[in-house]
């Protein structure tokens, strides 16, 4: 239900765009205005809820410990899952965004007769993850040479390297098949895997479906309707030079394409795609294990009602005494 | 409370989740998964708000009249307190690789046992009332309102995670449910929400100084027995001291290894080990809990619980504190103490007396724990072992979640049981370290009315002892912490008869060889050690 739900929800947009285009004639509207809404919408909402989530501090020194401590010098330490130091807790990080470390180490169960349960492995989660983060990266890079003029080399290089199998004209890119069957994956395990679509919302599938139709409408520009890509290049130009006009004869799959782009760039901050910055925050991973060495400071901490050794002592005076224990009031 | 099943009955799950959404499906209190409610005196010990009698069965939880208000402006609160909590509130994405890594969903298949869906019964109140996208699109952004079903849900799968962390360890992002739990059990507490199970441990520690209400000539009584015990197994005599100003070190305990066994043969092990050593150190009967069941209620009892030891310390002109086995203890002594009741700058960075070591790793809370002393001690041959003495048990280790995944204390506890035991076998390696299982009865879930949540939550890590039981013969689970030495033994005993649990302090003082003692006959336990049978 939620996935249908969600499909519907990106075919109107698809719809939308469509007849604003083909039938309204609002070029501009869809062309110049809403990219530029929703680029604000993206800026403005990202930037504020990282801002919203940084102006909540970190009370306590809360990092989830995954390997040996610093302790006795002849024990060896676990510097990258048990960070100690600044530098320890730069590389967890870096090895969690670039490479997924956590998900690498996911394990699946299985329960026998016996009973039994039986542990093992698993990475398919962790490579459709990191094909799918890893094939949009690359796919939103090469995207930048429609911003660029002229293209700088490094750009046209990593669109050789993506194209280094040569079929067809135009060459065939890896990274959009990749990405194609990254988010195909991702979303075949949510409704095949019973405890995954049980746990799945509208809002798991429609980023899955928006960028499906993204990657899909992309790819029929390219390989199958050949967008006018000069025309194109006007475009994307001008925007970025703020003195956007539109060029003729651009097809209409341009412009879903665009505001498919438009509607993801404006919903990222509403949603849970913010994981991005999210990850940089999250204290059980960002903060080193040093908290018996160095003393973190908690800026709400507030003195709170004890009861006292005095009151203690008043409570149970006799039977220290004579159990022996000494007091400070005989 | 109703019989708990069989095992070969509990262990047929069924991980179906129901034909109804998670949103429609209320919970349903199930006899022997549930803790009675907290009682009125003990709430008003603590002073928390609400007491009265109740329980968590009946049709109407006397809540007051505004408690939805009390319950989202707590939120708020927490929201703006805790960026893990906001953080951990907006960023999952559902992918569901926690899934499977928590002990009760193992254990019960229940769908809400699953970390994601636990974390979501409170992130859709969140969406419902915090968030414009929750607000305007309702049950279609993951969103619904605070209803009395609602809070009935939280408090019976909020009560049923131990704060273990697991996982977190997998989560990409670092979720972390305990948190999560955390701040739910801190709402509910509000309303005066909590079990009997925790307030009246942690009423009992408030006044009398530890959990189990022990008053201060009961705890030298204790220590008393167990001396006598010592006296007649070694033939010599230690004489402790309590309360004492001067001593060079203030030594902390969780106050269940002075009451019951197998705990009680670990605190005499760290009788005859610091005897042995001659150390100048004193037990309080003031700070008597290392352990802190408030920091199972709210961050606020948590300090006012712990605030004890430093006072204590301060009050007996110690130098530094040596904390014994515990699990969460040492989670809240590493990355809470300082920053609720520090700084401890009127003790000295600690260093062994004996072996000359200063604990850098503990300069600044001056806290150390006692398997990174020991282990220390065993490095630089100050102890004199004759491991031949465990020759009887085949030892597996079990990290405790918090020592694990809250501090990471793998290699200490190994080392020495490696030196004082000939025989030592890993667990699977799924189940070991940071990927350790919860004993199933952490977090204030150790009590006798949710034996079945507790066998349940217990399966996994019982049964890759079982694993090694039947491969190598095991015999003993060595552990550091006394909810596993409390909890354990009633999970193994169900799951995988026949199988021992211990302290690690108690392996160490069987091999220990003092000054002085007669020939041994039998360990700590009275049993008779090999070669020894029918000389007692």
């Amino acid at each position: 239900m939620n996935a249908i739900l969600s499909l519907i929800a990106v075919i109107a947009l698809i719809l939308i765009a469509l007849l604003g285009v083909k039938t309204a004639n609002l070029h501009s509207l869809f062309g110049i205005a809403v990219p530029y809404a929703a680029m604000a919408i993206f800026l403005i909402g990202v930037i504020s809820r990282v801002l919203k989530w940084g102006r909540s501090p970190v009370p306590f020194c809360i990092p989830t410990t995954c390997g040996q401590q610093k302790s006795l010098p002849w024990i060896k330490q676990s510097k990258l899952d048990n960070p100690s130091t600044t530098s320890g807790v730069i590389g967890r990080m870096l090895l969690e965004v670039l490479l997924f470390r956590s998900l690498f180490s996911n394990t699946a169960f299985e329960l026998r007769n016996g009973p039994k349960v039986a542990y093992g492995s698993t990475r398919w989660l962790w490579l459709g993850g990191l094909a799918f983060h890893w094939s949009f990266l690359v796919v939103l890079i090469r995207h930048l040479r429609l911003f660029t003029e002229p293209v700088p080399a490094c750009l046209s290089s990593l669109e050789v390297l993506d194209g280094f199998l040569q079929i067809g004209a135009p060459g065939l890119l890896l990274s959009g098949v990749v990405l194609l069957l990254a988010v195909t994956y991702l979303f075949l395990r949510r409704v095949l895997i019973p405890e995954v679509r049980y746990i799945s919302l509208a809002a798991d599938y429609f980023p899955l479906f928006l960028i499906l139709s993204i990657a899909l409408s992309g790819i029929i520009m390219r390989y199958f309707t050949k967008v006018d890509i000069v025309g194109v290049k006007a475009l994307t130009l001008g925007l970025v030079s703020f003195n956007a006009v539109i060029p003729e004869g651009i097809s209409v799959v341009f412009y879903i394409h665009l505001f498919l782009v438009s509607a993801l760039l404006a919903y990222i901050p509403f949603s849970k795609i913010m994981h991005l910055g999210g990850v940089l925050l999250s204290p059980t991973r960002n903060m080193p294990n040093n908290s018996r060495m160095e003393r973190h400071i908690n800026p709400w901490n507030y003195p709170v009602h004890v009861h006292t050794y005095e009151e203690y002592e008043n409570d149970f005076r006799e039977k220290m005494k004579s159990a022996g224990i000494p007091v400070e009031k005989e | 409370m109703s019989k708990t099943p069989k095992p070969d009955e509990l262990s047929k799950v069924d991980y179906t989740p129901p034909k109804t959404g998670w949103m429609d499906t209320p919970a349903e209190f199930k006899q022997g998964m549930w803790c009675y409610g907290s009682k009125p005196k003990n709430l008003e010990t603590l002073e928390f708000p609400n007491p009265r009698q109740w329980s968590p069965a009946d049709e109407d939880w006397k809540l007051p009249e505004n408690w939805q208000e009390i319950l989202l402006n707590g939120l708020k609160e927490r929201l703006d307190k805790y960026r893990s909590f906001k953080v951990f509130m907006d960023i999952c994405v559902r992918c569901g690789a926690c899934a499977d890594k928590c002990h009760f969903f193992i254990g019960s298949g229940d769908p809400k046992n699953m970390p994601v869906l636990r974390a979501e019964l409170l992130r859709s109140v969140y969406r419902g009332n915090f968030t414009t996208a929750g607000k305007i699109l309702g049950k279609l952004a993951g969103a619904r309102k605070l209803t009395y079903s609602v809070l009935k849900e939280w408090w019976y799968y909020f009560f049923q995670c131990t704060e273990c962390r697991r996982c977190s360890v997998f989560c990409p992002y670092g979720i972390d449910t305990a948190e999560i739990t955390m701040m739910a059990r801190e709402l509910l507490n509000l309303l005066g929400l909590n079990t009997d199970w925790i307030s009246g441990p942690a009423a009992n520690c408030y006044m009398k100084g530890n959990h189990l209400g022990l008053e201060p000539h009961t705890i030298v009584g204790n220590l008393e027995y167990m001396l006598d015990d010592i006296e007649t197994i070694t033939g010599i005599k230690i004489k402790p001291s309590f309360n004492r100003k001067g001593a060079e070190i203030l030594f902390v305990t969780p106050s269940g290894d002075l009451f019951a066994d197998p705990g009680t043969y670990t605190a005499m092990g760290y009788l005859m080990l610091f005897h042995e050593l001659g150390l100048d150190y004193t037990w309080s009967t003031y700070a008597s809990e290392g352990g802190n069941f408030g920091f199972f209620t709210s961050n606020e009892l948590a300090k006012r619980l712990n605030s004890k030891i430093y006072a204590e310390a301060k009050r007996l002109g110690v130098k530094w504190i040596l904390g014994g086995e515990c699990g969460h203890m040492w989670r809240v002594l590493n990355q809470y103490m300082d920053m609720w009741n520090g700084p401890a700058d009127f003790l000295l960075v600690p260093k062994s007396p004996v072996t000359g070591t200063v604990f850098e790793n503990a300069k600044s809370t001056k806290m150390v724990h006692i398997a990174e002393f020991t282990a220390d001690l065993i490095k630089h041959g100050k102890l004199k072992l004759d491991p031949k003495r465990n020759d009887h048990l085949k030892v597996t280790f079990h990290d405790s979640c918090n020592t694990a995944r809250g501090m990471g204390i793998f290699e200490e506890p190994r080392y020495i049981i490696k030196n004082v035991c000939n025989h030592f076998y890993e667990m699977d390696e799924h189940t070991i370290r940071e990927k350790t299982f919860c004993c199933g009865s952490g977090s204030g879930l150790n009590a006798g009315e949710n034996m079945e949540l507790r066998m349940r939550g217990g399966l996994p890590r019982a049964n890759a002892v079982k694993d090694v039981v039947e491969k190598y013969g095991v015999n003993m689970l060595a552990n550091i912490c006394a909810i596993d030495r409390a909890a354990l033994p009633a999970i193994l005993d169900y799951w995988v008869p026949g199988t021992g649990c211990t302290g690690v302090h108690e392996l160490v003082a069987n091999a220990l060889v003092m000054k002085g003692e007669k020939e041994r006959t039998t360990n700590l336990r009275g049993e008779p050690l090999n070669g020894m049978e029918g000389q007692e």
